[in-house]
């Protein structure tokens, strides 16, 4: 049996959706940028437009003017974050980050310091949530923008965004928040919450890799960052990826509310074996606050890529906080920002869901999840009194 | 399956060799920590007469590669004299598992390390070697032979990673040749503390990243 228990990085494209996106391969290939030009532009043109409305709509946006496209959630980060802070030099060269955010903003932040800026990073607790009085605290008359994310990619923690957008709005700075694993699990309209920026990536529910929204509230000052034509009301240069766009648009009406319950409760059955049948393990993140598809675990006296590498010999797909795994040989800073010791992060297994899992899956996993642990405690130095 | 790894590390890895403890075991050694995210622990049974390694069991907290070179190398030093022993590398045990993948290559140090320590812990114990003698340049030298540049599978030794060395009052300084915002230098610092930071007459190590 294959198991894919990955889907926070990313997840299958929905067959609906890959067939919406076949014509603008096939006859709807021009750019809608084109529109001037000729009838093949103005048919694409139309399409997208159509598109575009659509996920304004869904977002409760008040145009399809705020919605833009990008390559994905990373440059879409990368724009909010340089953007914003170059645009709005003249109030101030500080920004607020959290410091379990996704690395797109982390290293986008880091590269700003570099340049003069200034950057707060903001603690969480041990469940993974932002201090408010400390946010509060850091918020200064030269801070210019607070981005900290709806849930997190690592422990499904979801932020109070309701507080922190008051916050934030309170004290007039303009908020940005990473949807980019939350939405539409969350299912949130950004102006309910004060927020003026925010990201969607499309692969992580069934969409197509290589296209990003990012939703900018009208009137927003950002500073374009892809440089070149005048595409996307000129805030972002490039062919527009139709297929992509298209796609996304699809990914969004083909996601419903029943996939959540589904989901939830295929977690939710996973975290019931676990606990009854595994001991000395521990949750990473929070019980009651958590995104419904992800859920983190850490397995005491094991390492983390030794049982990802096991379970995958089963054909069960997850991925570690182990420092091994990572391609810098660090281990999980969101687990060590959340204070878990090395250990705790090194022994830890994510596992994120999706509708395409079945309840025999999920128990096929527990199963092999328990074999797996017991043998290589068996293995371990550790643990053993 | 599509992995990083040979056959025969996946295999060890599953199926690892001469895992256990023995319970009257002339020596024992613990390398590694879990918070570092490996740690490996030996035991040996030497003939007195003789010298020969007659048993030799592990125990690993690790990843795949880590679990195959304990599995390995304790194959390997099975009937082999001490001293023959002192001569296996992590080197032969990752070649005699057909490679490892650049970035996992420190991952196997751990279980070479843990033989010669145990080996030499044997020789201290049984009067094979001499008292201890000071920390010098050439020693760190040699102890950072272990320490792997996870970019090439090669030591920081070799690929002339090493600016600079010099030992005073028990500090040592080591400047390296390695940008400080390479994704390995937390990495590499990590691993140089590791290996110097046991010596008998070492207080502080000063890592120092430049380019």
């Amino acid at each position: 049996m294959r198991v894919y228990l990955d889907n926070a990085t990313s997840t299958k494209v929905d067959d609906k959706v890959l067939e919406a996106m076949i014509p603008f391969f096939r006859e709807y290939y021009a750019l809608p940028s084109s529109q001037f030009a000729h009838s093949y532009g103005i048919e694409v043109n139309d399409r997208i437009n159509e598109a575009r409305e659509f996920i304004a709509t869904k977002l409760g946006a008040s145009s399809p003017e705020e919605i833009v496209f990008t390559s994905g959630g990373t440059e879409a980060n990368n724009f909010v974050i340089k953007g914003i802070a170059y645009a709005n030099i003249e109030r101030g060269k500080h920004i607020i980050v959290s410091s379990i955010e996704h690395l797109s903003i982390i290293e986008s932040a880091r590269k700003l310091q570099k340049e003069g800026f200034e950057v707060t990073y903001l603690p969480v607790d041990s469940e993974g949530l932002v201090d408010l009085s400390i946010l509060e605290k850091s918020i200064r008359d030269d801070t210019v923008l607070v981005s900290i994310q709806v849930g997190n990619h690592e422990t499904g923690t979801i932020q109070n965004l309701n507080a922190i957008g008051n916050i934030v709005k309170g004290k007039g700075v303009l908020f940005h928040t990473d949807a980019a694993i939350a939405w539409p699990y969350i299912n949130l309209a950004p102006s309910n919450y004060g927020i003026d920026l925010m990201t969607i990536s499309p692969h992580k529910f069934h969409g197509p890799k290589g296209i990003g929204i990012l939703y900018i509230k009208r009137g927003t000052k950002i500073t374009k960052f892809i440089d070149g034509g005048f595409n996307e009301f000129n805030l972002r240069a490039g062919s527009e990826n139709t297929p992509g766009i298209i796609g996304a648009r699809k990914a969004i009406e083909t996601f419903s509310e029943d996939d959540v319950k589904k989901i939830k409760r295929l977690k939710e059955l996973l975290m019931e074996n676990i606990r009854k049948d595994i001991p000395d393990v521990e949750l990473n993140g929070s019980e009651d606050n958590a995104l419904p598809h992800i859920l983190n675990y850490t397995f005491k006296y094991v390492e983390g890529e030794a049982i990802s590498l096991r379970l995958d010999f089963e054909g069960i797909a997850v991925t570690t906080g182990s420092a091994c795994y990572s391609r810098n040989l660090q281990a999980s800073y969101i687990l060590l920002a959340m204070g878990k010791t090395h250990e705790e992060s090194h022994g830890s297994i994510r596992f994120s869901f999706s509708r395409f899992n079945t309840e025999e899956e999920i128990l096929y996993t527990a199963s092999k999840l328990k074999e797996i642990v017991e043998d290589l405690r068996r293995l371990s130095p550790l643990g053993k009194e | 399956m599509p992995v990083p790894y040979t056959k025969l590390v996946i295999e060890h890895f599953k199926n690892p060799h001469n895992v256990g403890e023995i319970e009257d075991a002339d020596v024992k050694v613990t390398e590694g920590s879990p918070a570092c995210g490996d740690m490996l622990t030996l035991y040996l049974k030497v003939d007195p007469e003789t010298h020969v390694i007659t048993d030799v069991k592990f125990r690993s907290y690790g990843c795949a590669s880590n679990i195959a070179t304990g599995s390995i190398i304790t194959d390997m030093v099975k009937g082999k004299t001490v001293d023959e022993a002192m001569k296996i590398t992590w080197k032969d045990a990752a070649e005699a598992l057909g490679g490892l993948p650049p970035v996992k290559v420190h991952c196997s140090v751990l279980a070479a390390d843990a033989l010669h320590s145990a080996v030499e812990i044997y020789m201290e114990k049984t009067g094979l070697v001499k008292e201890k003698q000071p920390t010098t340049i050439e020693k760190v030298f040699q102890k950072l032979s272990h320490v792997i540049n996870p970019e090439t599978g090669i030591d920081i030794v070799k690929s002339n990673l090493i600016k600079n060395i010099s030992i005073k009052d028990g500090i040592i300084k080591i400047d390296l040749n390695i940008e400080p915002d390479s994704q390995f230098a937390e990495n590499i610092k990590e691993e140089i503390i590791e290996r110097l930071e046991f010596l008998w007459d070492v207080k502080e190590i000063q890592v120092n990243f430049m380019k």
